[in-house]
Protein backbone atom coordinates (compact mmCIF):
# COMPACT_ATOMS: atom_id res chain seq x y z
CA UNK A 1 0.00 0.00 0.00
CA UNK A 2 1.53 3.29 -1.02
CA UNK A 3 0.06 6.61 -0.09
CA UNK A 4 2.30 9.25 -1.58
CA UNK A 5 1.05 12.42 0.05
CA UNK A 6 2.77 15.79 0.21
CA UNK A 7 3.05 15.70 3.98
CA UNK A 8 4.57 12.24 3.76
CA UNK A 9 7.59 13.41 1.82
CA UNK A 10 7.94 16.55 3.92
CA UNK A 11 8.00 14.61 7.13
CA UNK A 12 11.25 12.95 6.25
CA UNK A 13 13.09 16.25 6.11
CA UNK A 14 13.44 17.10 9.81
CA UNK A 15 15.08 13.95 11.09
CA UNK A 16 13.91 13.16 14.58
CA UNK A 17 16.86 11.65 16.35
CA UNK A 18 15.04 10.17 19.33
CA UNK A 19 15.70 6.81 17.72
CA UNK A 20 19.17 6.89 16.17
CA UNK A 21 20.37 4.90 13.15
CA UNK A 22 22.41 2.82 15.58
CA UNK A 23 19.27 1.92 17.54
CA UNK A 24 17.58 0.93 14.33
CA UNK A 25 20.39 -1.50 13.52
CA UNK A 26 19.69 -3.42 16.71
CA UNK A 27 17.33 -6.32 15.97
CA UNK A 28 15.48 -6.16 19.30
CA UNK A 29 14.89 -2.41 19.12
CA UNK A 30 13.80 -2.66 15.54
CA UNK A 31 11.32 -5.40 16.29
CA UNK A 32 9.93 -3.51 19.29
CA UNK A 33 9.56 -0.32 17.24
CA UNK A 34 7.96 -2.09 14.31
CA UNK A 35 5.46 -3.87 16.52
CA UNK A 36 4.44 -0.76 18.52
CA UNK A 37 4.12 1.15 15.27
CA UNK A 38 1.90 -1.57 13.87
CA UNK A 39 -0.23 -1.72 17.02
CA UNK A 40 -0.66 2.04 17.09
CA UNK A 41 -1.56 2.09 13.41
CA UNK A 42 -4.14 -0.60 14.02
CA UNK A 43 -5.59 1.36 16.94
CA UNK A 44 -5.73 4.52 14.85
CA UNK A 45 -7.48 2.72 12.01
CA UNK A 46 -9.90 1.11 14.44
CA UNK A 47 -10.74 4.12 16.59
CA UNK A 48 -10.15 7.13 14.33
CA UNK A 49 -11.06 5.87 10.88
CA UNK A 50 -13.43 3.17 12.21
CA UNK A 51 -16.29 5.42 13.35
CA UNK A 52 -16.09 7.47 10.14
CA UNK A 53 -16.10 4.35 7.97
CA UNK A 54 -18.94 2.91 10.03
CA UNK A 55 -20.89 6.09 9.38
CA UNK A 56 -20.27 5.75 5.61
CA UNK A 57 -21.42 2.15 5.72
CA UNK A 58 -24.47 2.75 7.89
CA UNK A 59 -25.51 5.73 5.77
CA UNK A 60 -26.13 3.43 2.81
CA UNK A 61 -27.43 0.41 4.76
CA UNK A 62 -31.04 -0.72 5.07
CA UNK A 63 -32.59 0.74 8.22
CA UNK A 64 -32.95 -2.55 10.06
CA UNK A 65 -29.34 -3.60 9.59
CA UNK A 66 -27.92 -0.67 11.54
CA UNK A 67 -29.54 -1.93 14.73
CA UNK A 68 -29.47 -5.69 14.16
CA UNK A 69 -25.95 -6.07 12.73
CA UNK A 70 -24.02 -2.94 13.63
CA UNK A 71 -20.70 -4.78 13.40
CA UNK A 72 -21.21 -6.02 9.84
CA UNK A 73 -18.40 -4.81 7.62
CA UNK A 74 -20.55 -4.46 4.54
CA UNK A 75 -24.27 -3.79 4.05
CA UNK A 76 -26.25 -6.64 2.49
CA UNK A 77 -27.83 -4.10 0.16
CA UNK A 78 -26.50 -0.65 -0.58
CA UNK A 79 -29.21 1.95 -0.33
CA UNK A 80 -27.95 5.22 -1.77
CA UNK A 81 -31.57 6.32 -1.62
CA UNK A 82 -30.99 6.95 2.11
CA UNK A 83 -28.89 9.94 1.16
CA UNK A 84 -31.41 11.46 -1.21
CA UNK A 85 -34.23 10.67 1.24
CA UNK A 86 -32.36 12.45 4.00
CA UNK A 87 -31.87 15.45 1.74
CA UNK A 88 -35.48 15.57 0.59
CA UNK A 89 -37.61 14.34 3.44
CA UNK A 90 -35.95 16.07 6.32
CA UNK A 91 -34.68 19.52 7.07
CA UNK A 92 -31.17 18.35 6.30
CA UNK A 93 -31.17 19.81 2.80
CA UNK A 94 -32.00 23.30 4.01
CA UNK A 95 -29.67 22.78 6.97
CA UNK A 96 -26.77 22.09 4.64
CA UNK A 97 -27.63 25.12 2.52
CA UNK A 98 -27.83 27.29 5.64
CA UNK A 99 -24.49 25.96 6.88
CA UNK A 100 -22.92 26.92 3.55
CA UNK A 101 -24.46 30.40 3.60
CA UNK A 102 -23.34 30.92 7.20
CA UNK A 103 -19.81 29.67 6.49
CA UNK A 104 -19.37 31.94 3.46
CA UNK A 105 -20.75 34.95 5.29
CA UNK A 106 -18.46 34.30 8.26
CA UNK A 107 -15.55 34.02 5.84
CA UNK A 108 -16.36 37.37 4.23
CA UNK A 109 -16.77 39.06 7.62
CA UNK A 110 -13.49 37.67 8.94
CA UNK A 111 -11.53 38.51 5.80
CA UNK A 112 -12.85 42.07 5.65
CA UNK A 113 -12.18 42.72 9.35
CA UNK A 114 -8.80 41.01 9.59
CA UNK A 115 -7.29 42.38 6.38
CA UNK A 116 -8.48 45.96 6.87
CA UNK A 117 -7.47 45.98 10.53
CA UNK A 118 -4.21 44.17 9.84
CA UNK A 119 -3.39 46.68 7.12
CA UNK A 120 -4.20 49.68 9.32
CA UNK A 121 -2.24 48.34 12.29
CA UNK A 122 0.73 47.03 10.34
CA UNK A 123 1.17 49.53 7.50
CA UNK A 124 -0.67 52.76 8.39
CA UNK A 125 0.28 52.53 12.08
CA UNK A 126 -1.93 55.21 13.66
CA UNK A 127 -0.94 56.65 17.06
CA UNK A 128 -3.57 54.68 18.95
CA UNK A 129 -2.71 51.50 17.05
CA UNK A 130 -0.83 49.75 19.82
CA UNK A 131 -3.59 50.28 22.36
CA UNK A 132 -6.21 49.06 19.92
CA UNK A 133 -4.17 46.00 19.01
CA UNK A 134 -3.77 45.16 22.70
CA UNK A 135 -7.53 45.50 23.16
CA UNK A 136 -8.13 43.16 20.23
CA UNK A 137 -5.68 40.60 21.59
CA UNK A 138 -7.20 40.89 25.06
CA UNK A 139 -10.40 39.35 23.72
CA UNK A 140 -8.46 36.10 23.24
CA UNK A 141 -8.37 35.82 27.02
CA UNK A 142 -12.15 35.93 27.39
CA UNK A 143 -13.58 32.40 27.22
CA UNK A 144 -16.34 32.29 24.62
CA UNK A 145 -18.85 30.59 26.92
CA UNK A 146 -18.65 33.42 29.44
CA UNK A 147 -19.95 36.02 26.97
CA UNK A 148 -22.68 33.91 25.42
CA UNK A 149 -25.60 35.44 27.32
CA UNK A 150 -24.56 39.09 27.06
CA UNK A 151 -23.69 38.54 23.39
CA UNK A 152 -27.18 37.18 22.82
CA UNK A 153 -28.75 40.17 24.53
CA UNK A 154 -26.53 42.53 22.51
CA UNK A 155 -27.47 40.90 19.22
CA UNK A 156 -31.10 40.85 20.26
CA UNK A 157 -31.10 44.64 20.70
CA UNK A 158 -28.07 46.28 19.10
CA UNK A 159 -27.18 49.29 21.28
CA UNK A 160 -27.68 52.57 19.46
CA UNK A 161 -29.06 50.87 16.34
CA UNK A 162 -32.29 49.46 17.74
CA UNK A 163 -32.13 46.38 15.49
CA UNK A 164 -32.76 42.79 16.48
CA UNK A 165 -30.47 40.42 14.60
CA UNK A 166 -31.75 37.21 16.22
CA UNK A 167 -33.04 34.79 13.58
CA UNK A 168 -31.14 36.55 10.82
CA UNK A 169 -27.90 35.28 9.34
CA UNK A 170 -26.27 38.56 10.43
CA UNK A 171 -26.44 37.31 14.02
CA UNK A 172 -23.85 34.68 13.09
CA UNK A 173 -21.92 36.52 10.37
CA UNK A 174 -21.11 39.73 12.20
CA UNK A 175 -19.88 38.28 15.53
CA UNK A 176 -17.65 35.96 13.48
CA UNK A 177 -15.79 39.08 12.36
CA UNK A 178 -14.55 39.68 15.90
CA UNK A 179 -11.85 37.03 15.61
CA UNK A 180 -8.68 38.27 17.28
CA UNK A 181 -6.61 35.30 16.24
CA UNK A 182 -7.12 36.05 12.55
CA UNK A 183 -6.23 39.71 13.08
CA UNK A 184 -3.05 38.55 14.80
CA UNK A 185 -2.12 36.12 12.00
CA UNK A 186 -2.81 38.61 9.21
CA UNK A 187 -1.09 41.53 10.92
CA UNK A 188 1.99 39.42 11.56
CA UNK A 189 2.08 38.41 7.93
CA UNK A 190 1.75 42.04 6.79
CA UNK A 191 4.53 43.01 9.21
CA UNK A 192 6.92 40.84 7.24
CA UNK A 193 6.28 42.54 3.90
CA UNK A 194 9.34 44.78 3.24
CA UNK A 195 8.53 48.45 3.95
CA UNK A 196 10.47 49.57 0.86
CA UNK A 197 7.71 48.11 -1.31
CA UNK A 198 5.18 50.44 0.32
CA UNK A 199 7.51 53.43 0.01
CA UNK A 200 8.02 52.73 -3.68
CA UNK A 201 4.29 52.44 -4.25
CA UNK A 202 3.61 55.64 -2.31
CA UNK A 203 6.15 57.53 -4.41
CA UNK A 204 4.25 56.30 -7.45
CA UNK A 205 1.18 57.96 -5.97
CA UNK A 206 -0.70 54.91 -4.71
CA UNK A 207 -3.26 55.67 -1.99
CA UNK A 208 -3.81 53.35 0.98
CA UNK A 209 -6.73 51.52 -0.65
CA UNK A 210 -4.74 50.82 -3.82
CA UNK A 211 -1.85 49.69 -1.63
CA UNK A 212 -4.07 47.20 0.19
CA UNK A 213 -5.99 45.87 -2.81
CA UNK A 214 -3.24 45.88 -5.43
CA UNK A 215 -0.21 45.01 -3.39
CA UNK A 216 -0.75 43.66 0.08
CA UNK A 217 -3.62 41.28 -0.63
CA UNK A 218 -2.07 39.64 -3.71
CA UNK A 219 1.15 39.13 -1.73
CA UNK A 220 -0.81 37.52 1.12
CA UNK A 221 -2.56 34.83 -0.85
CA UNK A 222 -0.98 31.91 1.06
CA UNK A 223 -1.92 33.18 4.52
CA UNK A 224 -5.38 34.21 3.31
CA UNK A 225 -5.96 30.70 1.96
CA UNK A 226 -5.06 29.11 5.29
CA UNK A 227 -7.16 31.57 7.28
CA UNK A 228 -10.09 31.04 4.91
CA UNK A 229 -9.94 27.29 5.20
CA UNK A 230 -9.84 27.32 8.99
CA UNK A 231 -12.67 29.86 9.08
CA UNK A 232 -14.89 27.77 6.82
CA UNK A 233 -14.28 24.61 8.83
CA UNK A 234 -14.77 26.35 12.18
CA UNK A 235 -18.01 27.92 11.01
CA UNK A 236 -19.31 24.59 9.69
CA UNK A 237 -18.52 22.94 13.04
CA UNK A 238 -19.98 25.69 15.20
CA UNK A 239 -22.92 24.59 17.32
CA UNK A 240 -23.75 26.56 20.43
CA UNK A 241 -23.92 30.08 19.00
CA UNK A 242 -26.15 29.20 15.98
CA UNK A 243 -28.29 27.16 18.38
CA UNK A 244 -28.90 30.28 20.43
CA UNK A 245 -29.01 32.92 17.71
CA UNK A 246 -31.12 31.04 15.14
CA UNK A 247 -34.26 29.51 16.63
CA UNK A 248 -36.18 29.44 13.36
CA UNK A 249 -35.73 25.89 11.93
CA UNK A 250 -35.69 27.30 8.38
CA UNK A 251 -32.54 29.28 9.16
CA UNK A 252 -30.65 26.73 11.26
CA UNK A 253 -27.41 25.14 10.05
CA UNK A 254 -27.16 21.39 9.76
CA UNK A 255 -25.26 21.06 13.06
CA UNK A 256 -28.26 22.50 14.91
CA UNK A 257 -30.82 20.59 12.85
CA UNK A 258 -29.26 17.14 13.31
CA UNK A 259 -29.80 16.67 17.08
CA UNK A 260 -33.46 17.63 16.66
CA UNK A 261 -33.94 15.19 13.80
CA UNK A 262 -32.07 12.44 15.64
CA UNK A 263 -34.81 12.37 18.28
CA UNK A 264 -37.60 11.42 15.91
CA UNK A 265 -36.43 10.35 12.47
CA UNK A 266 -35.59 6.92 11.14
CA UNK A 267 -32.10 5.93 12.22
CA UNK A 268 -30.63 5.23 8.80
CA UNK A 269 -31.80 8.64 7.59
CA UNK A 270 -30.22 10.29 10.62
CA UNK A 271 -26.93 8.57 9.86
CA UNK A 272 -27.26 9.62 6.21
CA UNK A 273 -27.66 13.16 7.57
CA UNK A 274 -24.55 12.80 9.74
CA UNK A 275 -22.66 11.62 6.68
CA UNK A 276 -23.86 14.53 4.53
CA UNK A 277 -22.91 17.01 7.24
CA UNK A 278 -19.39 15.53 7.38
CA UNK A 279 -18.71 15.58 3.65
CA UNK A 280 -17.84 19.29 3.25
CA UNK A 281 -15.24 19.46 6.06
CA UNK A 282 -13.78 16.12 5.03
CA UNK A 283 -13.52 17.34 1.42
CA UNK A 284 -11.72 20.46 2.61
CA UNK A 285 -9.46 18.20 4.65
CA UNK A 286 -8.60 16.14 1.58
CA UNK A 287 -7.97 19.20 -0.58
CA UNK A 288 -5.98 21.15 2.01
CA UNK A 289 -4.51 18.19 3.87
CA UNK A 290 -1.01 19.56 4.04
CA UNK A 291 -2.05 23.01 5.26
CA UNK A 292 -4.35 21.47 7.88
CA UNK A 293 -1.88 18.98 9.27
CA UNK A 294 1.08 21.34 9.16
CA UNK A 295 -0.92 24.39 10.15
CA UNK A 296 -1.72 22.88 13.54
CA UNK A 297 1.89 22.57 14.55
CA UNK A 298 2.84 25.79 12.79
CA UNK A 299 0.47 27.93 14.82
CA UNK A 300 2.05 27.03 18.09
CA UNK A 301 5.46 26.95 16.49
CA UNK A 302 5.47 30.72 16.28
CA UNK A 303 4.34 31.00 19.87
CA UNK A 304 7.25 28.87 20.99
CA UNK B 1 -3.82 63.82 11.68
CA UNK B 2 -5.18 63.06 8.21
CA UNK B 3 -3.26 59.79 8.22
CA UNK B 4 -4.89 58.86 11.51
CA UNK B 5 -8.32 59.49 10.01
CA UNK B 6 -7.53 57.23 7.06
CA UNK B 7 -6.39 54.55 9.52
CA UNK B 8 -9.66 54.90 11.43
CA UNK B 9 -11.55 54.38 8.19
CA UNK B 10 -9.70 51.12 7.66
CA UNK B 11 -10.33 50.12 11.25
CA UNK B 12 -14.08 50.72 11.08
CA UNK B 13 -15.05 47.07 10.34
CA UNK B 14 -12.88 45.86 13.22
CA UNK B 15 -14.15 48.57 15.58
CA UNK B 16 -17.72 47.66 14.70
CA UNK B 17 -17.30 43.89 15.14
CA UNK B 18 -15.08 43.96 18.21
CA UNK B 19 -17.02 46.84 19.73
CA UNK B 20 -20.40 45.20 19.45
CA UNK B 21 -19.52 41.53 19.74
CA UNK B 22 -16.39 41.33 21.88
CA UNK B 23 -15.90 44.41 24.08
CA UNK B 24 -19.48 45.48 24.76
CA UNK B 25 -20.67 41.98 25.87
CA UNK B 26 -17.97 41.96 28.56
CA UNK B 27 -19.35 45.20 30.00
CA UNK B 28 -22.92 44.09 29.43
CA UNK B 29 -22.27 40.77 31.18
CA UNK B 30 -21.07 42.57 34.30
CA UNK B 31 -24.10 44.83 34.25
CA UNK B 32 -26.59 42.02 33.61
CA UNK B 33 -25.36 40.02 36.57
CA UNK B 34 -26.87 42.65 38.84
CA UNK B 35 -30.05 43.18 36.83
CA UNK B 36 -33.32 41.47 36.02
CA UNK B 37 -34.62 41.77 32.48
CA UNK B 38 -37.49 40.23 30.53
CA UNK B 39 -36.24 41.72 27.24
CA UNK B 40 -39.31 43.96 26.97
CA UNK B 41 -39.31 46.38 29.90
CA UNK B 42 -36.18 48.30 30.88
CA UNK B 43 -33.81 46.19 32.99
CA UNK B 44 -34.09 46.59 36.72
CA UNK B 45 -31.18 46.74 39.19
CA UNK B 46 -31.51 43.97 41.74
CA UNK B 47 -28.18 43.98 43.53
CA UNK B 48 -26.96 40.53 44.51
CA UNK B 49 -30.34 38.85 44.03
CA UNK B 50 -29.17 36.85 40.99
CA UNK B 51 -26.23 35.46 42.91
CA UNK B 52 -28.44 34.55 45.86
CA UNK B 53 -30.83 32.79 43.49
CA UNK B 54 -27.93 30.73 42.09
CA UNK B 55 -26.52 29.83 45.48
CA UNK B 56 -29.99 28.67 46.57
CA UNK B 57 -30.36 26.38 43.57
CA UNK B 58 -29.22 22.85 44.52
CA UNK B 59 -28.61 22.09 40.83
CA UNK B 60 -25.72 24.57 40.79
CA UNK B 61 -23.63 22.50 43.16
CA UNK B 62 -24.41 19.40 41.08
CA UNK B 63 -23.40 21.21 37.89
CA UNK B 64 -20.17 22.48 39.44
CA UNK B 65 -19.13 19.05 40.74
CA UNK B 66 -20.12 17.40 37.46
CA UNK B 67 -18.10 19.91 35.46
CA UNK B 68 -15.08 19.47 37.72
CA UNK B 69 -15.48 15.70 37.43
CA UNK B 70 -15.66 15.94 33.64
CA UNK B 71 -12.57 18.17 33.49
CA UNK B 72 -10.65 15.92 35.88
CA UNK B 73 -11.54 12.75 34.04
CA UNK B 74 -10.81 14.37 30.67
CA UNK B 75 -7.43 15.39 32.03
CA UNK B 76 -6.68 11.94 33.36
CA UNK B 77 -7.55 10.20 30.09
CA UNK B 78 -7.17 12.88 27.47
CA UNK B 79 -3.98 14.54 28.63
CA UNK B 80 -1.32 11.77 28.61
CA UNK B 81 -2.72 10.01 25.56
CA UNK B 82 -1.80 12.58 22.88
CA UNK B 83 1.62 13.07 24.43
CA UNK B 84 2.40 9.35 24.35
CA UNK B 85 0.95 9.08 20.87
CA UNK B 86 3.05 11.98 19.61
CA UNK B 87 6.26 10.51 21.03
CA UNK B 88 5.46 7.20 19.39
CA UNK B 89 4.47 8.83 16.11
CA UNK B 90 7.74 10.75 16.04
CA UNK B 91 9.60 7.45 15.64
CA UNK B 92 7.54 6.49 12.60
CA UNK B 93 9.32 6.95 9.28
CA UNK B 94 7.21 5.14 6.75
CA UNK B 95 3.62 6.29 6.38
CA UNK B 96 4.17 9.14 8.85
CA UNK B 97 1.58 11.14 6.92
CA UNK B 98 -1.00 8.39 7.22
CA UNK B 99 -0.67 8.36 11.02
CA UNK B 100 -1.26 12.10 11.10
CA UNK B 101 -4.32 12.02 8.89
CA UNK B 102 -5.83 9.20 10.89
CA UNK B 103 -5.31 10.86 14.23
CA UNK B 104 -6.70 14.16 12.93
CA UNK B 105 -9.73 12.66 11.18
CA UNK B 106 -12.14 12.89 14.16
CA UNK B 107 -11.21 16.54 14.67
CA UNK B 108 -12.47 17.36 11.19
CA UNK B 109 -15.98 16.05 11.84
CA UNK B 110 -18.48 18.57 13.17
CA UNK B 111 -18.69 17.99 16.98
CA UNK B 112 -22.43 17.33 16.72
CA UNK B 113 -21.81 14.53 14.23
CA UNK B 114 -19.24 12.88 16.51
CA UNK B 115 -21.54 13.17 19.51
CA UNK B 116 -24.57 11.74 17.70
CA UNK B 117 -22.48 8.95 16.22
CA UNK B 118 -21.17 7.95 19.64
CA UNK B 119 -24.68 8.13 21.03
CA UNK B 120 -25.59 5.38 18.57
CA UNK B 121 -22.47 3.42 19.52
CA UNK B 122 -23.42 3.64 23.20
CA UNK B 123 -26.90 2.19 22.65
CA UNK B 124 -27.20 -0.64 25.23
CA UNK B 125 -28.97 -3.07 22.86
CA UNK B 126 -27.94 -2.26 19.34
CA UNK B 127 -24.81 -0.16 19.88
CA UNK B 128 -21.44 -1.07 18.40
CA UNK B 129 -19.69 -1.04 21.77
CA UNK B 130 -21.90 -3.53 23.56
CA UNK B 131 -22.05 -5.77 20.48
CA UNK B 132 -18.24 -5.77 20.17
CA UNK B 133 -17.65 -6.25 23.90
CA UNK B 134 -20.28 -8.99 23.86
CA UNK B 135 -18.14 -10.93 21.40
CA UNK B 136 -15.45 -11.28 24.07
CA UNK B 137 -18.00 -11.97 26.80
CA UNK B 138 -18.14 -8.50 28.39
CA UNK B 139 -21.12 -6.35 29.20
CA UNK B 140 -23.72 -5.31 28.32
CA UNK B 141 -22.90 -1.94 29.85
CA UNK B 142 -25.49 0.81 30.32
CA UNK B 143 -23.10 3.60 29.16
CA UNK B 144 -25.20 6.79 28.97
CA UNK B 145 -28.18 5.36 30.83
CA UNK B 146 -26.54 4.93 34.20
CA UNK B 147 -25.63 7.74 36.56
CA UNK B 148 -22.34 5.95 37.25
CA UNK B 149 -21.07 5.67 33.70
CA UNK B 150 -22.77 8.54 31.85
CA UNK B 151 -20.07 11.12 32.55
CA UNK B 152 -17.27 8.67 31.73
CA UNK B 153 -18.99 7.95 28.42
CA UNK B 154 -19.05 11.66 27.60
CA UNK B 155 -15.36 11.98 28.48
CA UNK B 156 -14.45 9.08 26.20
CA UNK B 157 -16.25 10.72 23.28
CA UNK B 158 -14.71 14.12 24.00
CA UNK B 159 -11.24 12.59 24.22
CA UNK B 160 -11.74 10.87 20.88
CA UNK B 161 -12.97 14.09 19.30
CA UNK B 162 -10.10 16.25 20.55
CA UNK B 163 -7.14 13.89 20.60
CA UNK B 164 -5.92 14.83 17.12
CA UNK B 165 -5.12 18.50 17.59
CA UNK B 166 -3.10 18.01 20.79
CA UNK B 167 -1.20 15.13 19.19
CA UNK B 168 -0.21 17.19 16.16
CA UNK B 169 0.85 20.12 18.33
CA UNK B 170 3.08 17.85 20.43
CA UNK B 171 4.42 16.20 17.30
CA UNK B 172 5.42 19.57 15.86
CA UNK B 173 7.14 20.46 19.14
CA UNK B 174 8.98 17.12 19.19
CA UNK B 175 10.41 17.65 15.71
CA UNK B 176 11.89 20.92 16.96
CA UNK B 177 13.95 19.19 19.68
CA UNK B 178 17.61 19.62 18.68
CA UNK B 179 19.17 16.35 17.44
CA UNK B 180 22.47 17.12 19.25
CA UNK B 181 20.73 16.56 22.58
CA UNK B 182 19.77 13.04 21.60
CA UNK B 183 23.22 12.34 20.18
CA UNK B 184 24.90 13.51 23.37
CA UNK B 185 22.57 11.36 25.47
CA UNK B 186 23.22 8.37 23.28
CA UNK B 187 26.97 8.83 23.56
CA UNK B 188 26.49 8.84 27.32
CA UNK B 189 24.77 5.48 26.97
CA UNK B 190 21.14 6.53 27.48
CA UNK B 191 18.59 4.14 25.97
CA UNK B 192 15.49 5.24 24.10
CA UNK B 193 13.27 5.33 27.20
CA UNK B 194 15.78 7.44 29.09
CA UNK B 195 16.05 9.80 26.12
CA UNK B 196 12.26 10.20 26.09
CA UNK B 197 12.20 10.84 29.82
CA UNK B 198 15.25 13.08 30.13
CA UNK B 199 15.24 14.92 26.80
CA UNK B 200 11.97 14.79 24.88
CA UNK B 201 9.59 15.44 27.77
CA UNK B 202 11.65 18.21 29.43
CA UNK B 203 12.07 19.90 26.04
CA UNK B 204 8.29 19.83 25.58
CA UNK B 205 7.61 21.35 28.98
CA UNK B 206 6.43 24.69 27.64
CA UNK B 207 4.00 23.11 25.17
CA UNK B 208 2.78 20.62 27.77
CA UNK B 209 2.05 23.35 30.31
CA UNK B 210 0.25 25.51 27.74
CA UNK B 211 -1.92 22.68 26.44
CA UNK B 212 -2.73 21.55 29.97
CA UNK B 213 -4.13 24.98 30.80
CA UNK B 214 -5.98 25.28 27.48
CA UNK B 215 -7.50 21.84 27.93
CA UNK B 216 -8.68 22.69 31.43
CA UNK B 217 -10.24 25.95 30.27
CA UNK B 218 -11.88 24.15 27.37
CA UNK B 219 -13.30 21.22 29.32
CA UNK B 220 -14.68 23.45 32.06
CA UNK B 221 -16.87 25.01 29.34
CA UNK B 222 -18.19 21.66 28.09
CA UNK B 223 -21.64 21.95 26.53
CA UNK B 224 -22.24 20.06 23.28
CA UNK B 225 -21.61 16.57 24.69
CA UNK B 226 -24.03 16.74 27.63
CA UNK B 227 -26.57 18.84 25.70
CA UNK B 228 -26.81 16.52 22.69
CA UNK B 229 -26.01 13.15 24.24
CA UNK B 230 -27.83 13.12 27.56
CA UNK B 231 -29.46 16.54 28.02
CA UNK B 232 -27.94 16.58 31.48
CA UNK B 233 -29.40 13.23 32.50
CA UNK B 234 -29.82 10.64 33.80
CA UNK B 235 -30.96 12.26 37.05
CA UNK B 236 -28.80 15.34 36.39
CA UNK B 237 -25.65 13.19 36.39
CA UNK B 238 -24.25 15.07 33.39
CA UNK B 239 -25.61 18.55 33.91
CA UNK B 240 -22.71 20.99 33.53
CA UNK B 241 -22.20 24.65 34.33
CA UNK B 242 -22.68 25.83 30.76
CA UNK B 243 -25.72 23.61 30.29
CA UNK B 244 -27.24 25.17 33.39
CA UNK B 245 -26.45 28.67 32.11
CA UNK B 246 -28.18 27.76 28.86
CA UNK B 247 -31.24 26.48 30.73
CA UNK B 248 -31.45 29.54 32.97
CA UNK B 249 -31.41 31.83 29.95
CA UNK B 250 -33.24 30.00 27.19
CA UNK B 251 -35.56 27.64 29.04
CA UNK B 252 -36.46 29.74 32.07
CA UNK B 253 -35.81 33.17 30.52
CA UNK B 254 -33.82 34.23 33.58
CA UNK B 255 -31.00 36.17 31.91
CA UNK B 256 -29.90 37.71 35.19
CA UNK B 257 -29.17 34.35 36.82
CA UNK B 258 -27.53 33.12 33.61
CA UNK B 259 -25.26 36.18 33.51
CA UNK B 260 -24.40 35.90 37.18
CA UNK B 261 -23.48 32.27 36.68
CA UNK B 262 -21.35 33.20 33.61
CA UNK B 263 -19.58 35.81 35.70
CA UNK B 264 -18.81 33.21 38.35
CA UNK B 265 -17.51 30.85 35.66
CA UNK B 266 -15.33 33.64 34.30
CA UNK B 267 -14.00 34.37 37.77
CA UNK B 268 -13.22 30.69 38.33
CA UNK B 269 -11.42 30.40 34.98
CA UNK B 270 -9.37 33.56 35.60
CA UNK B 271 -8.45 32.42 39.07
CA UNK B 272 -7.45 29.03 37.72
CA UNK B 273 -5.30 30.60 34.99
CA UNK B 274 -3.67 33.02 37.43
CA UNK B 275 -2.84 30.34 40.00
CA UNK B 276 -1.64 28.06 37.25
CA UNK B 277 0.64 30.65 35.67
CA UNK B 278 1.98 31.65 39.07
CA UNK B 279 2.66 28.03 40.02
CA UNK B 280 4.31 27.07 36.74
CA UNK B 281 6.46 30.19 36.73
CA UNK B 282 7.72 29.39 40.21
CA UNK B 283 8.34 25.84 39.13
CA UNK B 284 10.17 26.92 35.97
CA UNK B 285 12.40 29.30 37.94
CA UNK B 286 13.76 26.63 40.21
Amino acid sequence: MTLPSPADTRDRLPVNRLVSPRDRRRIGTRAALASTNAVVLLMLVLFCAGPVLWMFKAAVSPAREVTTHPLALWPTQTRFSNLSDALNLLDIGSGLANSAILAIGCLVAQLVVSTSAGFALSVLRPRFGRVLYAMVLATLLVPSAVCLIPLYLTVQDMPGLGVNLVNTFWAVWLPAGANAFNVLLIKRFFDNIPAELFEAARVDGAGPLTLLLRMVLPLSRPVLAVVSMFTLIASWKDFIWPLIALTDPDKQPVAVVLPVIAKTADQSLVIAGLFLASVPPLLLFVIFQRQVVNGIGGDTGSKG
Amino acid sequence: MRDDLIAVAFLLPALFCFGYFAWWPVVKGLELSFQQTNLVDPAEWVGLLNFRRILDDPLVMTAVTNTAFFAGLALLIGFPLPLALAVQMSTVHRLAGLYRYLVYLPVMLPPVVGVLLWKLFYDPDSGVFNKALGLVGLGPYPWLQSTDSAMLSLVLEATWANLGSATLIYLAAITRVRPELYEAAETDGAGIWRRVWHITLPQLRGTVLLLLLLQLIGTLQVFTEPFVMTDGGPENATITVLLLIYRYAFVEGDYGAASAMSLMLAAALSLLSAVYLWATRRWSDT
